[in-house]
């Protein structure tokens, strides 16, 4: 056997590929005599782990696969990774060096346009930095949609000779990764998006609060701060590690939390942009946000927002997840509809099964229909339509689901996460469950000892019928929604209720309907 | 409780060094225990309910010691998608392995996923995770 020695083979070491075993892989190379480089992902997470020689793309492999891919034999050939069709039709600004550079290397993201962004704002100064951010339309990633821009100004404007950058990679939606490939595949470019808008606002100290559920991420990051520290002094940064608390996504919770206090969510005003992380002016954007003011930068704010859809300007880096058959990271325009992504970019269900629904915006997102696959993915047409785009996770469900189990455990998950510092979150979330446990049992609720005491004059004497039970359960949602201090308990509603309006037979609404009738 | 003050030491001058003397103290001795608790809240001048309260709120955190292997399990909604509640109610208690619930690992395209240390697992179905539990006890 003749094995060409000198081929160099691209592989992966972001955490979802190493769940995939792709070390085991990389190791068959290496004793096959192949020079083996780790880098970012591509995002093409179902064909992970992922070989790349000269182009040519491998996956997903196992070790034993090695040989036939050497010997170009091998089933698992995809063709030229570039020209695939999922990763040639996106548009890729935040994610232009993903798959291609090493995530440590300075000297890979020198060559591949990195601090080009730092050095055209050191060049322009922080107002036409500001400025440039302003017009590229960037609005917040985390979820809210804030202008980035706006924030900037105000903290710019803040007084005080202290001030902060604090970067929120508390990621913690189910179906969403991008933070965590930006933290592990490009980390300077998150440091260099950070230095920026340090530079912009007058900072000196920046903190990456990242959760601990991401080893790899905060490795990664560390080691990343460390080799920059002499490019973007005297900017000076630190990761901080997250405890399991999901609230601490939240930016004030995060706040509390880098502060070393119980990650409970603060009244606003006073907004964080004037007074934030101990008690100074703070810029609080989300991984995604920050990591695409380089390109901007570097690129032009005209450039960035010439591409999108109404306001909702440039690209988001959509992950699309859950039961799907092509999941991975798909960053494309605003405008791209919700059934072109599932169905198209996704290819539909990993099961073979129909999609019945898709959950869009993570745990405290709703629930769509294929119905509804003809929206534009944009901030305020999913606002119009009871839902959000939050970070952009997509989780797709096939026609196996119960939607009354999902509605269940959105309160569930609220009540575990719950800070507890406003009430309709802590209490509602947990009489939430209760109520959708009986919704699901069926069962009519008879008044309690309590209720049928003669004092309890506006207590009901009377049995709860279904339709009586989903009523209250609606009345629940709408005070969580507007009496609660955050999104956790203000969004819960979301897949509660779009769950109950879009798949009303799984709460057995038909049945009481026609019992009524 | 030599180390104890050592891991405090360490964290002297930095802003807000609450949690990450707790994450240390956690990794060292495997729990948040009441003594900890006062020399930390001594240290930080801070009281001991200031601490406790935040030794309390945070998952990571525990009071208690359990000496137990831990496999944190993800529970998330796209793994749920991909099977993980057939496969978690198949996963008969374990007495020597706690299995925990984690909302999301940010594999979610890969699931059901587990995490054990910090060595992630993905693609599970019910013979790896058994696999996974067994080679833990």
């Amino acid at each position: 056997m003749t094995l060409n020695v000198s081929r160099v083979v691209r592989i992966s070491d972001d955490a979802l590929a190493l769940a995939c075993e792709a070390d085991e892989v990389a190791a068959a190379f290496a004793a096959a005599g192949c020079t083996v480089e780790r880098v970012s992902s591509w995002g093409m997470q179902w064909l992970e782990p992922l070989a790349e020689i000269d182009g040519q793309g491998f996956g997903p492999l196992d070790p034993e696969d090695v040989a036939d891919v050497l010997a170009g034999t091998s089933a698992k050939a995809i063709g030229r990774i570039e020209d695939h069709p999922f990763i040639a039709k996106q548009q890729r600004f935040t994610f232009a060096r993903a798959g291609k550079t090493r995530p440590l290397s300075l000297e890979d993201y020198a060559a591949n346009g990195g601090w080009q962004g730092m050095e055209k704002a050191r060049e322009i100064g922080p107002e036409a930095t500001i400025a440039q951010v302003t017009e590229s339309g960037l609005r917040g990633r985390g979820g809210a949609g804030f202008p980035a821009g706006i924030k900037w100004t105000t903290v710019a404007k803040a007084a005080g000779s202290q001030k902060y950058i604090v970067c929120n990679a508390d990621e913690g939606d189910s179906a969403t990764f991008a933070d965590r490939m930006v933290m592990e595949g490009d980390p300077f470019m998150l440091v260099e998006g950070m230095a920026i808008a340090a530079l912009a606002v007058g900072a000196h100290r920046g903190y990456v609060y990242i959760r601990s559920e991401y080893p790899h991420a905060i490795a990664k990051m560390e080691a990343a701060i460390r080799a920059s520290a002499h490019l973007v002094a005297p900017f000076e940064l630190e990761v901080r590690v997250g405890a399991g608390a999901y609230v601490c996504g939240e930016e004030t919770s995060l706040l509390n939390s880098l502060e070393g206090k119980r990650g409970e969510v603060r009244a606003k005003p006073p907004l964080p942009a004037l007074e934030g992380l101990f008690g100074k002016p703070t810029v609080v954007n989300n991984v995604l946000t920050l990591a695409a003011v380089p390109w901007i930068l570097a690129n032009g704010a005209e450039a960035y927002a010439q591409v999108g859809y109404g306001r909702s300007k440039g690209t988001m880096p959509i992950q699309i997840a859950g039961n799907v058959k092509h999941g991975g990271l798909y960053e494309v325009g605003f405008g791209v509809t919700l059934g072109e992504l599932v169905m198209t970019v996704g290819g539909g269900t990993a099961s073979g099964r129909p999609v019945r629904a898709v959950q869009v915006g993570g745990p405290l997102g709703a629930y769509h229909t294929p119905a509804e696959f003809h929206l534009p993915f944009d901030y305020e047409t999913f606002a119009a339509n009871d839902g959000l785009i939050g970070h952009a996770g997509i989780t797709v469900f096939d026609d196996t689901v119960d939607m009354s189990r999902q509605a269940r455990f959105a309160m569930e998950f609220c009540a575990v996460e719950s800070c507890g510092k406003c009430t309709p979150c802590r209490i509602g979330s947990t009489r939430g469950v209760e109520l959708i446990d009986r919704i699901r049992a069926r069962s009519a609720r008879q008044p309690d000892r309590v209720e049928a005491l003669p004092q309890m004059h506006n207590a009901r004497k009377v049995e709860r019928s279904l339709a009586d039970e989903i009523t209250l359960l609606e009345d629940l949602c709408e005070t969580m929604k507007f009496g609660s201090l955050c999104a956790l308990g203000g969004f819960t509603p979301y897949p509660v209720l779009s769950a109950l309006r879009n798949f009303p037979e799984d709460f057995g609404v038909d049945a009481a309907k026609e019992a009524a009738e | 409780m030599e180390r104890l003050q050592d891991i405090i030491a360490a964290h002297a001058g930095r802003e807000g060094p609450l949690l990450p003397i707790l994450h240390d103290v956690q990794a060292e001795y495997g729990h948040v225990s009441e003594d900890s608790v006062r020399a930390i809240a001594q240290a930080l001048n801070l009281s001991r309910a200031e601490v406790h309260g935040v030794v309390s709120f945070y998952h990571d955190f525990h009071s208690e010691p359990d000496a137990r292997p831990v496999l944190k399990l993800c529970r998330a909604e796209a793994c749920q998608a991909r099977g993980v509640e057939a496969l978690a109610a198949g996963l008969a208690e374990h007495s020597r392995v706690k299995v925990e619930a984690v909302y999301c690992l940010g594999l979610c395209a890969v699931g059901p996923n587990a995490m054990v240390g910090s060595k992630v697992h993905a693609r599970l179905d019910a013979a790896k995770l058994v696999a996974l539990v067994e080679a833990l006890a």
